[in-house]
C-alpha cells in the first residue's frame, strides 16, 4: 500500500533529513516510525501527504507517486489519508460537530448521511454528547478525540498520527492508543510517529526506526 | 450537479456567516464603496439629464430678433416684410413688447419690481424658424438680418445648448474616467479586504488544505464574500444616488413652479440599476479573486512546527 524506495530528502540550505530510505508497509498493518527530534520522522510523513517532495527516489501510495503529483491531484491523493496531529489543529470558530463535518464537506459528501457519520465519529470516540460545544471548552484528551473523530469520519484507507500522545497524560494516551487499535483492528492502515515508549508498549506495533536520517531498522515487516 | 450546487451553497453561507462575523466592519466597508461609486454614478444620472433636455431643446434651433427700444411699428413693419420675402424662412412670429412684459411679470413672479419700473425695459421680438438648421445656415442668417435696419440684437437659441451639450459630453467623459479610477479603488478595496481574511484565516486554510481541500474549496468563500461586499455597495450607491434625485427632484418643483415648465431629474432606470449592481459585483469578485489567489499560494500546510 505504501513504499518509499531509496528516498533522500534535502532541503534548500542543506539540511539532510532523509538519506536513501527504503520500506514498504502492507494494507492494515500499524506501524510506528520512531527516533529522536531531528531523525527525520516528520519529513517522513511531510513525505507522505505531499506536504514535501523528495529530491530522489519515489513515494508510492496507493499506486501513485507521491513525489511527481500533479498540483491539482494532490487534494485528492490527502483524502485517502486521516490526520492525527499533536497539535490538534482544531478550528476554534465553529464547533464539535462543524469541525468532524468538515472532511465530508470538503469531499462534497451530501448533508443527511454527514450528519450521521459525524454523529457516527463522535460516538466513537465518545464525544457525542459533546457535539454542540465549542473544541475550546473541551479538555487537551478530549481535544485530541475530536481530532481523531475528524481523521476518521470520511473512512480514510490510512491514519496517520504526529505524536498524537505527544501533550497528553497517560490516562488520555491509553484511550487515544485504544482508539487506534480499533481503526486497525477494522481494516485501517496507520502509521505513527512518536517516541512515545507506553505507547509502544500498549500497541506492539512493527518499528521503522530512523537515526539522524537513515533507516535504523524495522524495513521490512 | 446536486454536489456542485452544494459546495456554491456551502461557500455562499460560509460567506455570509463571515459578513455576519463583522457587521460593524462590513458595513462600513459598503459604506466607503457606495460612497465611491455614488460620485461617478450621480454625475452619470446628471449628465444624462442634462443631454436628454438640451437635445430637446436642440430639436428646434430658433432665432430671436430683438428690435431697438425705439423702433417704430412701420419699422416693426418693414421687418416684417422682410422676413416674409427670405425663402430660408419658414416661419415667424412677433412677440410685442407689451406682451413679452406680460409673460414675464407672469413667469418671473418679480411684479412689484416690474410695477415699480418707470417703462417697459423690453423690446419688442421675432422669433423665426430657419428651414435649414444647420449651425452654418442658422449663423449665417443671423449675420444677415443683423444688418437690417432698427435690429438691435440676433441671438441664436440653439447656441447656448450646443455649448451644453459639448460641456455635457466633456462631464459625461469626467464620468466616465471617475468611474474607471473608483472602479479600480473597489478592486483595490476589496483586495485588501480579503488580504486581511486569507492571513487572519491563515491557520484554517493551512488545516483544510491538509485534509485534501482543493483550492476552490477554498477560494470560493473569500470570492462570494467579495462579491457580495461588491453588491453591497453597489446598493448603498444606488441609495446615496436615488436619494439624491429624489432631494433634487423636491426642489426642481419648486423652481418648475416659477418657470412653468416641467423640470424633473429621472432616476436610474432599472436597466441603469441592474449594470451598477452587476458592476459593483463583478469587481468585488474580481478583487477577491486576484487577492485569494495570491495569497493562498503563499500558504503551505505544514505537520510539525518544528521541521
Amino acid at each position: 500500500m505504501i513504499s518509499f524506495s531509496h528516498v533522500s530528502k534535502r532541503y534548500p540550505g542543506g539540511h539532510q533529513a532523509l538519506q536513501d530510505v527504503s520500506f514498504s508497509i502492507d494494507a492494515g498493518e500499524l506501524v510506528f516510525v520512531t527516533g529522536h527530534s531531528g531523525a527525520g520522522k516528520s519529513t517522513l510523513l511531510k513525505l507522505l501527504v505531499a506536504i514535501e517532495r523528495p529530491t530522489s527516489g519515489s513515494v508510492i501510495v496507493n499506486g501513485q507517486n507521491v513525489g511527481a503529483l500533479n498540483r491539482r491531484a494532490v487534494p485528492f491523493m490527502r483524502r485517502s489519508f486521516g490526520l492525527v496531529f499533536q497539535d490538534h489543529k482544531l478550528l476554534f470558530d465553529r464547533n464539535v460537530f462543524d469541525n468532524v463535518a468538515l472532511p465530508l464537506q470538503i469531499a462534497g459528501f451530501p448533508g443527511k448521511d454527514a450528519a450521521r457519520r459525524v454523529r457516527a465519529a463522535l460516538d466513537k470516540v465518545g464525544l457525542l454528547k459533546f457535539e454542540a460545544a465549542m473544541p475550546i471548552t473541551l479538555s487537551g484528551g478530549e481535544q485530541q478525540r475530536l481530532c481523531m473523530a475528524r481523521a476518521i469520519v470520511h473512512r480514510p484507507a490510512i491514519l496517520l498520527a504526529d505524536e498524537p500522545t505527544g501533550n497528553l497524560d497517560t490516562e488520555y494516551a491509553l484511550e487515544i492508543g485504544e482508539l487506534i487499535r480499533s481503526f486497525n483492528q477494522v481494516g485501517v492502515t496507520a502509521i505513527i510517529a512518536t517516541h512515545d515508549q507506553s505507547l509502544l508498549a500498549q500497541l506492539a506495533p512493527r518499528v521503522i526506526s530512523l537515526r539522524q536520517g537513515v533507516l535504523e531498522s524495522g524495513a521490512a515487516a | 450537479m446536486r454536489a456542485w450546487l452544494a459546495a456554491h451553497a456551502g461557500g455562499f453561507s460560509a460567506a455570509l456567516k463571515r459578513l455576519s462575523i463583522t457587521p460593524l466592519g462590513s458595513a462600513l466597508n459598503a459604506l466607503v464603496i457606495g460612497i465611491a461609486l455614488s460620485l461617478p454614478v450621480g454625475l452619470y444620472l446628471l449628465v444624462s439629464n442634462l443631454q436628454a433636455a438640451s437635445q430637446q431643446l436642440t430639436a428646434a434651433p430658433q432665432i430671436s430678433a430683438f428690435m431697438a427700444l425705439d423702433a417704430s411699428r412701420a419699422e416693426i413693419a418693414q421687418i416684417e416684410v422682410r422676413l416674409k420675402q427670405t425663402p430660408r424662412i419658414t416661419a415667424f412670429r412677433l412677440v410685442p413688447r407689451e406682451q413679452a412684459l406680460a409673460e414675464f411679470k407672469k413667469s418671473s413672479g418679480l411684479n412689484d419690481v416690474i410695477e415699480g419700473l418707470p417703462q417697459n425695459p423690453l423690446p419688442d421680438a421675432f422669433v423665426i424658424d430657419a428651414a435649414d438648421a444647420s449651425p452654418e445656415a442658422l449663423e449665417a442668417l443671423r449675420d444677415e438680418i443683423r444688418q437690417w435696419p432698427r435690429v438691435a440684437h440676433v441671438q441664436l437659441d440653439a447656441q447656448w445648448a450646443r455649448r451644453l451639450d459639448a460641456g455635457l459630453r466633456l462631464a459625461r467623459l469626467v464620468a466616465a474616467i471617475l468611474g474607471t479610477l473608483l472602479g479600480v479603488a473597489l478592486v483595490a478595496v476589496t483586495f485588501n479586504t480579503i488580504r486581511l481574511q486569507v492571513l487572519t484565516r491563515r491557520e484554517e486554510i493551512e488545516v483544510i488544505k491538509l485534509i485534501g481541500a482543493t483550492d476552490a474549496f477554498i477560494q470560493r468563500p473569500f470570492l462570494y464574500f467579495g462579491a457580495l461586499q461588491g453588491l453591497a455597495g453597489g446598493a448603498v450607491a444606488w441609495g446615496i444616488v436615488s436619494a439624491g434625485a429624489y432631494l433634487a427632484n423636491r426642489s426642481l418643483g419648486e423652481l418648475s413652479h416659477v418657470y412653468a415648465a416641467l423640470l424633473q431629474l429621472n432616476n436610474l432606470t432599472p436597466g441603469d440599476s441592474l449594470v451598477l449592481l452587476l458592476t459593483a459585483t463583478a469587481l468585488g469578485w474580481l478583487g477577491a479573486w486576484i487577492s485569494v489567489s495570491r495569497h493562498l499560494a503563499l500558504i503551505e500546510p505544514y505537520i510539525h512546527k518544528s521541521l
